[in-house]
């Protein structure tokens, strides 16, 4: 079977899978399950471009795609103009003063040399951080005392929401680049250590800095891009087209909202995915494969190897901040609790690996079909264990045992099919061309 | 007499807590270490490993009790460690055999193998769910502690308790018991001996007649050993749960990676380094310092230096320190 062929014929069969979901289930949760494959399919866009161009192994999407959502928080939500009165500025000096420490400490590192270099890199350490958090501490206290139950943060710029999902990118670009100058040029499994922890971090600071999105406090009810479903009931023009199709409003009102995020994720999801395949196909592409192949050769060839990894893992990481700003769109709220490397970045290895790494379609093809498969294994574990624990009579241990066990069929699912596509088809649905 | 009660305060709060919890980082690092050294990839599955281990042992603790078997002063669990091991033993046998074999055959480049030890991982924290759920548990029975910090007080007539829990203490003696048979076995056998051969040069070890298979079988049943003990004394200490025992992940490699990888003395002083960090730079330290210092210096905070949800990001740093100065570890470890 041609490549061409054989590639339709399984975005065919994802096509077919929705479609069967939107008949049994209803319509509504396949177009749930649409909106965050598409999401899904972006985040493994950033990862194929790390791994599938060039061999970085990065483990810490989700600290990129909570990235994001922070982004949303910063740009959508209205200011609080008190907690600004009562302790804003102090918390940005206190930042201020914390850059200064770290600029000021690896400036004594590199300007001095022995024992002034380990004083005096040291002494601005620690002067710094005593002041910082004399300086920090004060405002963050003030701000979160500012009524904690509703705000109790500084709040973001009230700028429409659409603006988040490039700002996402940028921030979690920022953390790439932080992470790369120190990271990369080390082993492959030193980088993978420290996305790993790094991810650990940036979803500790979130839990923890009530003053910058309320910690587990949790943000709800962002800005939306799309109407709400309420208003397009109350909109008389819009249950009257709803009633000329055949729908009840409030069925339809969900369904146009959920297409309505279904297009704008879709129309980045192109871009992004043509931006990624002029670039495969380009010569940088081809010296990103180069590089990733055989290292020492692309460097005898006069290639800046570190200089490239950086570049690739900052613009892989940014298209998982876009992700990340683009689903806390999509859920309304930020809620850091939920963030589980699991779900946010092992997962979306999965998607990788099976779809094909090295191919963007395969990218594409896998961060949906993975997603349906995450979203279904649940009810249709639960299926498969009521037929194999029919059998057993009613209250024996091992029926519900079996039953409860499908709650936990999602991970060992995934990890089969991770292996089984490691094993016999290590290259993917849609392998590298 | 202020010196003292200083003194008493930091052995109750950070010492003897660090030195706990420094000895289960100490165990975990050195499974790492081991898988590292001899079959040349970071196991990501190594805290799956653990909650593993830690439910089967579990399990046979239910067991041992529900027929009315105790351990006397000390948690049951210790009589159940063989079972948990042997289990442990079992499934890492067939993993590898039914897994990482075909990689191992193949000669896959080492970062393919821990993508796959990141689906190993995957399956193993679906069984642990699986067989035990998704709950916190404790399991630690038998005297709760050695010494309370009321009987210290009355003992010595400081201001200041010193509490040593049973778990604590059991830690460390297993620890030192474990980390001293480890040694034995790698310096004084002969399997051993093959395995830190085979660890320094695979070629050569190969050209001496040392037979791989075997050395790889002994290295997996000794790692599921370690990562069941550690993961039982991690659980008798704190308590179990599987999601706990993933995120260990970060810690046990990170005193893996501090040390040297490849290294074993190497993990056990990252495993010490690593705990005693997270526990002194998260520690609220006003209840030394309010001894230490005359009256009007007294501290008004609570003098933390961060909030104990950083402890992560503690490991982390230290990580990051390391390789930036000392890229192969505080101990000279392999690169690969």
């Amino acid at each position: 079977m041609n490549p061409a062929l054989k590639n339709t014929a399984l975005f065919s069969v994802l096509g077919i899978l929705i479609l069967g979901t939107g008949i049994m289930q209803g319509w509504n949760t396949a177009l749930l399950i649409v909106n965050m494959g598409l999401i899904s399919a972006i985040m493994a866009l950033g990862v194929n471009l790390q791994w599938g161009f060039a061999g970085l192994f990065n483990i810490g999407v989700m600290g990129f795609v909570a990235l994001g959502g922070l982004a949303t928080v910063l740009i959508s939500m209205p200011p609080v103009g008190e907690a600004w009165a009562a302790g804003g500025l102090q918390i940005i000096l206190g930042l201020i003063a914390g850059a200064a420490t770290i600029a000021a400490a690896i400036f004594a590192q590199k300007r001095f040399a022995g024992r002034t270099q380990v004083v005096l890199t040291l002494g601005v350490l620690i002067a710094g951080f005593f002041i910082y958090r004399a300086v920090f501490d004060a405002g963050v206290d003030a701000v979160e005392a500012v009524n904690p139950a509703a705000t109790g943060y500084l709040g973001g710029l009230n700028l429409p929401v659409l603006f988040a999902w490039p700002v996402g990118g940028l921030l979690a670009a920022g953390a790439a680049w932080i992470i790369g100058k120190t990271a990369l040029g080390l082993r492959s499994d030193y980088l993978a250590i420290a996305t790993l922890g790094i991810a650990e971090i940036i979803i500790a600071v979130l839990k923890n800095e009530d003053w910058l999105a309320r910690g587990v406090k949790n943000v709800i009810g962002l800005p939306r891009p799309v109407p709400y479903e309420v208003d397009l009931q109350n909109d008389a023009g819009f249950v009257e087209r709803a009633a000329s199709l055949g729908l009840d409003p409030v069925t339809a009102s969900t369904l146009y909202t959920k297409i309505g995020y279904g297009v704008l994720f879709m129309i980045v999801l192109l871009i992004l995915l043509w931006l990624a395949q002029k670039a495969l196909n380009s010569p940088w592409g081809r010296m990103m494969r180069a590089i990733r192949d055989n290292e020492v050769a692309a460097e005898a060839m006069g290639k800046d190897v570190t200089a490239r990894h950086l570049q690739i893992f900052i613009l892989g990481s940014a298209i998982c901040g876009i992700a990340g700003a683009m689903m806390t769109t999509l859920d309304g709220q930020l809620t850091p609790g939920t963030y589980q490397p699991l779900r946010f970045t092992f997962l979306v290895w999965v998607m990788v690996i099976v779809g094909g790494s090295g191919n963007n379609f395969g990218a594409v093809l896998g961060g949906m079909l993975i997603w349906w498969l995450w979203v279904m294994v649940e009810p249709l574990g639960l299926g498969l264990m009521n037929i194999l624990a029919s059998g057993l009579p009613e209250g024996s241990s091992l029926r519900d045992t079996l039953i409860d066990g499908a709650a936990h069929m999602r991970l060992l699912t995934m990890g089969l099919i991770l292996l089984l596509v490691l094993r016999f088809s290590p290259r993917g649905l849609i392998p590298e061309r | 007499m202020d010196i003292l009660n200083a003194l008493v305060a930091l052995a109750n709060f950070v010492i003897v807590p660090g030195l706990a919890y420094g000895a289960q980082l100490a165990i975990g690092a050195l499974g790492v270490t081991l898988i590292y050294g001899i079959l040349r990839f970071s196991n990501f599955a190594h805290g799956d490993t653990m909650a593993f281990g830690t439910a089967m042992t579990i399990i046979a603790t239910n067991m041992l009790l529900a027929i009315g078997i105790t351990f006397g002063p000390l948690p049951t669990a210790l009589l159940a460690l063989p079972f948990g091991i042997g289990m442990t033993i079992l499934l890492v046998l067939g993993i590898d055999w039914l897994v990482y074999k075909f990689y191992r055959d193949q000669k896959a480049k080492p970062v393919i193998l821990v993508i796959v030890s990141m689906g190993v991982m995957f399956v193993m924290n679906g069984v642990v769910r699986f067989i035990i759920g998704v709950n916190d548990i404790r399991f630690a029975d038998g005297e709760r502690f050695i010494i309370t910090a009321r009987d210290f007080k009355t003992m010595t007539g400081l201001n200041e308790g010193l509490a040593i829990k049973t778990t604590q203490a059991i830690t460390v003696v297993v620890a030192v018991i474990v980390v001293a048979i480890l040694f034995w076995f790698l310096n004084k056998t002969r399997t051993g001996k093959s395995m830190r051969a085979f660890s320094d040069n695979e070629d050569l070890a190969l050209l001496s007649g040392i037979n791989p298979d075997w050395v790889v079988k002994v290295t997996w049943m000794i790692v599921a050993a370690l990562a069941t003990t550690a993961g039982v004394l991690y659980g008798l200490d704190k308590s179990f749960k599987a999601f706990t025992y993933f995120q260990l992940l970060l810690p046990i490699f990170a005193a893996a990676i501090v040390g040297g990888l490849g290294n074993p003395i190497g993990a056990i002083a990252g495993g010490f380094v690593i705990a005693f960090s997270e526990v002194t730079i998260t520690y609220a330290w006003k209840k030394v310092l309010v001894y230490l210092m005359p009256e009007s210096l007294e501290p008004d905070g609570l003098v933390q230096l961060l909030s104990t949800d950083y402890k992560f990001a503690v490991s982390f740093a230290i990580l990051i320190i390391v390789l930036l100065f000392k890229p192969t570890g505080l101990f000279k470890g392999q690169s690969v």
